[in-house]
């Protein structure tokens, strides 16, 4: 009979900010694996307690139940919006939102474009699974052209329906963008990147160098019309193809001093002129 | 040593008013007729190291004002009436979250775009609750520049004692005109925020939310702020009258339309009309009792209004039928006479005073 003389290790642990409590998300989905993600890097930069966290409207609305973390609930669309509210009247909290596609890219697109042009320094995580999961899965603003939806019922069509909006990509060509990603739930190595941008996001915020945003394009196997496993493999080809994961722009890796300028900066229109630009007029 | 006496536009006043009360921060956009408002806290609150954000439209504003306000900051947001009615949504939200937050409506002409006119046509809106679900929002107007300074710390502290948004209903004149005004600017006490986000740094995290899915908690939740409504009727009530001790007629009017009112009595009387000014400060909570009061012992009330008639259901409600009610009013920037006011007086008076035996009234 053998004993063991090693001492005991970790080898698993529950994140500390990661509520002991089961979700309501569907089977297979991956909020779950973004929400565990956020809590390990909070918790990993030792930011649980002066984290400020806004709620979206959809399907992570409890989000606030899940992380042991103060939360806002936001209207639908509007948490950037919000999150410009903590931001400035609290200098010294991190900031961060969480928001799907339909919140972010459609009912919110005017918030979280003018929060990222503002340079907001808040870190957003941005879901994409292309569906509107709590109502039924319609169709999202990032739903792929031909995929079925409970809205598009024989399939995405530009001509009836639009283009779907690569936003993250928009969002990533202003100047007031320090930091934006794309990661995915795909398979461990895709989540352990994901993982990696999620963390850069929050130093790009500690840096104050600007915005940062993570898309992270996620699974929803009953809105996609598929076994959990069918949807995985789903993400991994199709949508990854459509929208590649990587780093869209990291403004402070190629500018230290960021705000200040430098070779990664973008120059803002008419920032050249702005010495000699009109003043208001007085009175 | 007096308060310095100087020329003030209301919405500048306004403006100071809610420095001087201490305002951490304001969220605007711009519009007509309530850009100066905007424009002072835009040179004046950087100044002060507090903050000022011109959002990109007016969800963007009441948005911010929420996450700012959900950690206890004293916020400040302004509008005109097609603003108002985009943030809507957002106030229904810090209503149902108990935010406090204060609201200026410097109301133009409606609907739609209507005009940049002074008027007085949302007022159904401002006391009726603004956005969906059950809830009221405490609701002060002014009459002059001088009280809008005085209500504005009044409306931060309602805002903060019974933790929901107040509105300040004036109108485009109240907003545009300059008077002259005593600088009592008055900064109330700061109610501990207990409830606020911060950060959960040695204490249990904390959710400012007004999502309740199981329906007997929702229904709870309701019960809870029905009770605190009823606690604000009972204690807010604000009102102010004139020449009401004798009076046979009493004109029921709100900020500027009891401008006009105010000399429109006073030419009644000269003319043989006993006739009396009920102004409510309040218009949510209106004053009912009181005005019920009043209306058992005169002959007619006229409500006057830059509305088509709106403040006088109210005044139908609280009044029950007691004296007949009659109404005078304009929409879309037209701004009723003291003229006109005096000749709907003496119709009424014609229909329901009657006349003393033996000589003409």
């Amino acid at each position: 009979m053998s004993t063991i003389d090693a001492p005991p290790r970790v080898i698993f642990e529950s994140p500390a900010l990661l509520a002991d409590r089961s979700t309501h998300y569907c089977p297979g989905c991956g909020h779950g694996v973004v929400h565990r993600l956020v809590a390990e890097v909070l918790g990993e930069l030792g930011l649980g307690p002066k984290t400020i966290a806004v709620a979206p409207v959809g399907c992570a609305v409890f989000i606030y139940d899940y992380l042991e973390l103060d939360f806002i609930e936001a209207p639908h669309g509007r948490a950037p919006a919000v999150a410009t509210g903590v931001r400035r009247v609290r200098p010294d909290a991190f900031v961060l939102t969480y928001q799907g596609d339909g919140d972010l890219a459609a009912i919110g697109t005017g918030e979280i474009v003018h929060a990222a042009a503002r340079g907001e320094p808040i870190t957003a995580v941005f879901v994409n699974n292309g569906v509107y999961g709590m109502t039924g899965g319609q169709m999202a603003p990032t739903t792929l052209l031909g995929q079925r939806t409970t809205s598009t019922p024989t399939g995405r069509q530009p001509a009836l329906h639009g283009y779907p909006i690569p936003i993250t990509e928009m969002l990533a060509l202003l100047p007031g963008v320090a930091y934006a990603a794309r990661g995915s739930v795909a398979d461990a190595g895709s989540i352990g990147r994901t993982k990696a941008y999620l963390r850069r996001a929050c130093e790009v915020q500690l840096a104050r160098a600007g915005f940062a945003i993570v898309e992270v394009i996620s699974n929803c196997p009953v809105g996609w019309g598929m076994t959990p496993l069918e949807s995985i493999e789903h993400l991994r080809t199709v949508v990854a193809a459509a929208y590649p994961p990587g780093v869209l722009v990291d403004r402070l890796k190629e500018a230290p001093a960021a705000r200040g300028g430098g070779a990664g900066r973008v120059e803002a229109p008419g920032e050249r002129q702005r010495a000699t630009g009109p003043a208001p007029a007085e009175g | 040593m007096n308060p310095r006496r100087t020329l003030m536009k209301g919405n500048e006043a306004i403006a100071e008013a809610a420095i001087q009360a201490g305002c951490d921060a304001y969220f605007g956009y711009p519009i007509t007729p309530q850009a100066e408002l905007l424009e002072w806290m835009a040179r004046r609150m950087p100044e002060l190291g507090r903050v000022f954000v011109q959002a990109e439209s007016e969800l963007g504003a009441i948005n911010m004002a929420l996450g700012a306000a959900a950690t206890g900051a004293r916020v400040l947001v302004s509008s005109s009436s097609p603003g108002i009615s985009l943030m809507a949504e957002a106030m229904s939200y810090l209503a149902g979250s108990e935010v406090p937050l204060v609201l200026v409506n410097v109301m133009r002409g409606g609907p739609g775009l209507g005009s940049i006119g002074p008027s007085q046509s949302d007022y159904l809106q401002a006391v009726k609750g603004h956005g969906h679900g059950d809830y009221r929002t405490p609701v002060l107007a002014p009459a002059s520049v001088a009280e809008a300074i005085e209500l504005v710390p009044t409306a931060f502290e309602l805002a903060e004692r019974y933790r929901t948004p107040v509105i300040i209903l004036a109108d485009g004149i109240i907003g545009q005109a300059m008077e002259p005004v005593e600088e009592r600017f008055r900064a109330p006490e700061r109610a501990p925020a207990d409830w606020a986000v911060g950060g959960a740094d040695g204490r249990p995290p904390r959710v400012v939310k007004s999502l309740h899915l199981r329906n007997e908690d929702l229904d709870a939740h309701n019960r809870h702020l029905q009770e605190k409504f009823r606690t604000i009727a009972e204690r807010e009530v604000r009102w102010a009258g004139e020449q009401l001790d004798d009076a046979e007629l009493v004109v029921v009017a709100y900020g500027t339309a009891a401008r006009v009112a105010r000399t429109a009595i006073h030419r009644a009387r000269g003319s043989g009309l006993r006739a009396g000014l009920f102004r409510p400060i309040s218009l949510w909570p209106f004053p009912s009792h009181e005005l019920a009061e009043i209306a058992s012992r005169i002959q007619g009330i006229l409500v006057v209004e830059l509305s088509m008639g709106q403040l006088v259901e109210d005044v139908r409600l609280a009044v029950e039928g007691r004296v007949p009610i009659a109404f005078e009013g304009h929409a879309g920037g037209v701004v009723p006479t003291p003229g006109e006011v005096v000749d709907a007086l003496e119709r009424l008076a014609a229909a329901t005073v009657p006349v003393p035996a033996g000589g003409s009234r």
